[in-house]
C-alpha cells in the first residue's frame, strides 16, 4: 500500500462517492460508517505520503508505466500521467485530510435524511477526490480536469438546497465564474502545449524561455486561478457561496478555494520560478491587500451570520496572498525574508482551514438549533450552547490573530516579512484583523450574549467532537508553533522556492 | 495567413463569448456564452495538433516515417467536451430552478444575494 497511497488517497474517494447510494440502500447506519470510512482512509493516505515526502524528498507516483517510479517513456520525455508530490503538495494534502476528518464527522446529523444526505455525501466525496488530486498532480492537464472536478462537486453542494430561492443563485453565480476559471485555465495550457509540445509540469518548467506566448500564458493561469480562489475585485462569488452552502459542506470550500491557491503557488513558484520577475509577486501583494481590506469591509454591514464568516474567511485568503506575494517580491534580493514571508503565507493556509472551519462549525450547530442565520433573529444562545460560544470566540481571536492562537503564529511571520517589503503593507494588514476582530466581537455579542433563550435540541456528540479537535488545533498550533513550523511548514515552503529544482529532478532527473 | 485562420475564429469565438457574459442579462444566454468560449478553447487545442500533410495517428496503420496529427490534443479536446457537458447540465439545472422560484431568467429581477 506504502508506494501506491497517492493514488489511493485520489482513487478511493472517487469510486466511494460513487458508491455511497449503493451502500445506503443496504443500510443508513453502514452509509455513515462507510463514508466516515473513507474519509479517514484518506486522512492517513494523505498522512503517510507528507511522512514519506518529509523524510525521502519528492515522490512520484506514474501511471501506465511498469513501475510506478518510471518516469520518463523512451526518448527522455515525460509523456504519462502522474503524480508528483512534493512538500507543499503533501503540506496541501495534510490540510484537506484533517478538514475532511472534522467536516464528515460533522455532516453526519448536521443534513436531515429527507434533504438528500446520501447524495450530498456522493458530492462531497468528489469534491474531497478532486481536491487531493489538485494537490498531488504533476501534469497541467490533469490539474485542470481535478479544477473540472471540484468545481462541479462544490457547485453541486452550493446550490444543494434547491427549495430556498438563495442556493440556486448563488450556485448558478458561482458555476458561471468556476467555468470561465477553468477555460481561461484550458486556454493557458493550450498555449504552452502550442509552444512546447509538452503537458507534463516539470518538463514545461524546463522548457520555458519567458517569451511573449509564455507571458500570454501566464496571464491566462494567473486570471483563471485568482477567479478561483476569490480574490478581490473577483471575490463576489465566496460570501454568496459559502452562505448558502450547508456550513457542514463549507469546510470543505474553503479547503477548495485553497487548494486554487495551491495551485496558483504552483504555477507562479515551480512553472515560471525560472523566468518570473518582481512585478508579478508586486500583483499577487496589491491583490492580497485588497482583498483582505475589501472582505473586512464589507463584514462590517452584513446581518446573516454566514456571510459574515464568509467574508473572514475571504479576507483571510488577502493574508495567505501577502505573504506569498512578498516572498516572490523579495526572492531574488533578501532571500532570509523571504523565507520568512513565504513560511508565514504558508502557514496560514493550515491556520486559517482550522480556524475559519471552526467558525463554520459554530455557524452551522447555530442554524441548526434555531434554525436561523439572522443576526437581527438571534441572541442569548450564550446560556443555552456555552461550548458553541467558546469555540466562537476562539476562532474569531485566532481569526483576527490574538495571541497565543494560532492566526497571530502565522500572522506575525506575515507582518514580519511584509514589515522589510514596506511598513504600509504591514499596517494596512494590521488594520484589516482589528476590523475583523471589531465585527466578530459585534456577531458574538449579537447571537450569544442577552438574555437566555431556551435551546431545544442538545447538541449531539458528532457535533461537539469535531468542534473540540478543531479548537485543540487552535490552541496547540498556537501554543507551540515552533514545532509545526520545522516539522511540516518550513519543508512546504523550501520546496516553492529552493526545492524547485528537486521537484523537476524527481521527474526528469539530473 | 490562412494556415492561421483556425486560431483566428477561436479568437473570435472567446471574444463573441466574453462578450455575451458581460453584456447579456439572461441566465441562459450567459450559458450559451460559457460554451461559446468552451467550443472556442477546444477548436484551439484541435487546431493546435493539426500537422500539414499528416496521417491519423494510428502507429500500426502508418508507414515508416510518414508524419500524424498529434493525438494529444484530441483526447484533451474530448475530455474537455465531455466537462463541458457536465458544466453547461449543472448552469442549465440551476437556471431552470432559479426560474421555478422567481418566475423570471433576467439576472437583474433574480438577485437576493447582494452585498
Amino acid at each position: 500500500m506504502g508506494t501506491h497511497a497517492p493514488i489511493l488517497a485520489i482513487a478511493v474517494p472517487l469510486l466511494g462517492g460513487f458508491a455511497t447510494p449503493l451502500v445506503a440502500r443496504i443500510s443508513r447506519v453502514l452509509r455513515d460508517f462507510w463514508v466516515f470510512a473513507i474519509a479517514l482512509f484518506v486522512a492517513v493516505c494523505v498522512g503517510f505520503v507528507a511522512a514519506q515526502v518529509f523524510a525521502h524528498g519528492v515522490t512520484v507516483y506514474v501511471l501506465g508505466g511498469r513501475t510506478p517510479q518510471e518516469t520518463l517513456a523512451p526518448g527522455a520525455f515525460p509523456i504519462r500521467i502522474m503524480l508528483t508530490v512534493d512538500g507543499m503538495s503533501a503540506f496541501m494534502g495534510l490540510i484537506a485530510g484533517l478538514l475532511a476528518l472534522v467536516a464528515f464527522p460533522f455532516a453526519l446529523r448536521f443534513i436531515p435524511e429527507e434533504e438528500g444526505k446520501t447524495l450530498s455525501f456522493t458530492l462531497s466525496l468528489l469534491l474531497l477526490a478532486g481536491i487531493v488530486g489538485l494537490a498531488y498532480t504533476g501534469d497541467l492537464f490533469n490539474f485542470f480536469v481535478f479544477l473540472e472536478v471540484t468545481s462541479i462537486a462544490a457547485c453541486g453542494l452550493i446550490g444543494f438546497r434547491t427549495w430556498t430561492s438563495r442556493a440556486p443563485e448563488a450556485a448558478f453565480k458561482t458555476m458561471l465564474l468556476y467555468a470561465l476559471s477553468g477555460l481561461f485555465f484550458l486556454m493557458a495550457v493550450a498555449f504552452l502545449y502550442g509552444e512546447y509540445g509538452a503537458l507534463n509540469l516539470a518538463f514545461l518548467s524546463r522548457q520555458l524561455r519567458g517569451s511573449a506566448l509564455d507571458r500570454v500564458a501566464l496571464a491566462l493561469f494567473l486570471s483563471g486561478l485568482l477567479l478561483k480562489v476569490a480574490a478581490a475585485p473577483l471575490h463576489f462569488w465566496a460570501p454568496d457561496a459559502y452562505g448558502e452552502a450547508p456550513a457542514a459542506k463549507t469546510l470543505l470550500l474553503v479547503v477548495n478555494t485553497q487548494v486554487s491557491l495551491y495551485g496558483l503557488w504552483r504555477i507562479l513558484f515551480t512553472l515560471y520560478g525560472g523566468v518570473l520577475d518582481a512585478g508579478v509577486g508586486w500583483l499577487v501583494v496589491a491583490m492580497g491587500l485588497l482583498t483582505m481590506v475589501v472582505a473586512a469591509v464589507m463584514a462590517v454591514g452584513q446581518q446573516d451570520l454566514g456571510r459574515l464568516v464568509a467574508y473572514g474567511a475571504v479576507s483571510q485568503i488577502g493574508y495567505m496572498m501577502l505573504g506569498v506575494g512578498v516572498g516572490l517580491v523579495t526572492l531574488a534580493g533578501r532571500p532570509d525574508y523571504a523565507l520568512v514571508a513565504l513560511k508565514g503565507g504558508v502557514f496560514h493556509m493550515l491556520n486559517d482551514a482550522l480556524t475559519v472551519g471552526l467558525l463554520f462549525l459554530c455557524v452551522g450547530a447555530v442554524e441548526w438549533v434555531r434554525g436561523t442565520r439572522d443576526l437581527g433573529e438571534l441572541g442569548g444562545l450564550g446560556h443555552g450552547l456555552p461550548e458553541v460560544a467558546l469555540f466562537f470566540l476562539l476562532a474569531s481571536l485566532a481569526l483576527a490573530g490574538i495571541p497565543p492562537l494560532n492566526g497571530f503564529a502565522s500572522k506575525i511571520l506575515i507582518y514580519h516579512g511584509s514589515f522589510q517589503l514596506s511598513p504600509i503593507l504591514t499596517a494596512v494588514a494590521v488594520l484589516a484583523s482589528i476590523l475583523l476582530l471589531a465585527v466578530f466581537a459585534r456577531a458574538f455579542q449579537g447571537v450569544f450574549l442577552g438574555p437566555r433563550v431556551e435551546v431545544k435540541p442538545e447538541l449531539p456528540w458528532s457535533f461537539l467532537i469535531p468542534m473540540i479537535v478543531s479548537a485543540v488545533g487552535i490552541v496547540v498550533l498556537g501554543l507551540v508553533p515552533g514545532f509545526f513550523l520545522e516539522q511540516v511548514v518550513t519543508p512546504a515552503a523550501e520546496a516553492l522556492w529552493r526545492g524547485r529544482h528537486l521537484y523537476l529532478a524527481a521527474v526528469l532527473g539530473g | 495567413m490562412i494556415g492561421n485562420l483556425p486560431f483566428v475564429v477561436c479568437m473570435i469565438l472567446v471574444a463573441l463569448g466574453l462578450w455575451t457574459l458581460v453584456a447579456k442579462r439572461n441566465l441562459i444566454k450567459l450559458v450559451i456564452g460559457v460554451g461559446l468560449i468552451q467550443n472556442g478553447v477546444n477548436l484551439f487545442l484541435v487546431a493546435l495538433g493539426y500537422v500539414r500533410g499528416g496521417i491519423p495517428p494510428i502507429y500500426t496503420l502508418a508507414p515508416a516515417g510518414a508524419p500524424m496529427v498529434l493525438p494529444t490534443p484530441q483526447a484533451l479536446t474530448l475530455t474537455s467536451i465531455v466537462i463541458g457537458v457536465a458544466t453547461t447540465a449543472l448552469m442549465l439545472a440551476f437556471a431552470v430552478v432559479i426560474y421555478r422560484h422567481k418566475g423570471t431568467l433576467d439576472a437583474r429581477k433574480v438577485r437576493e444575494l447582494r452585498g
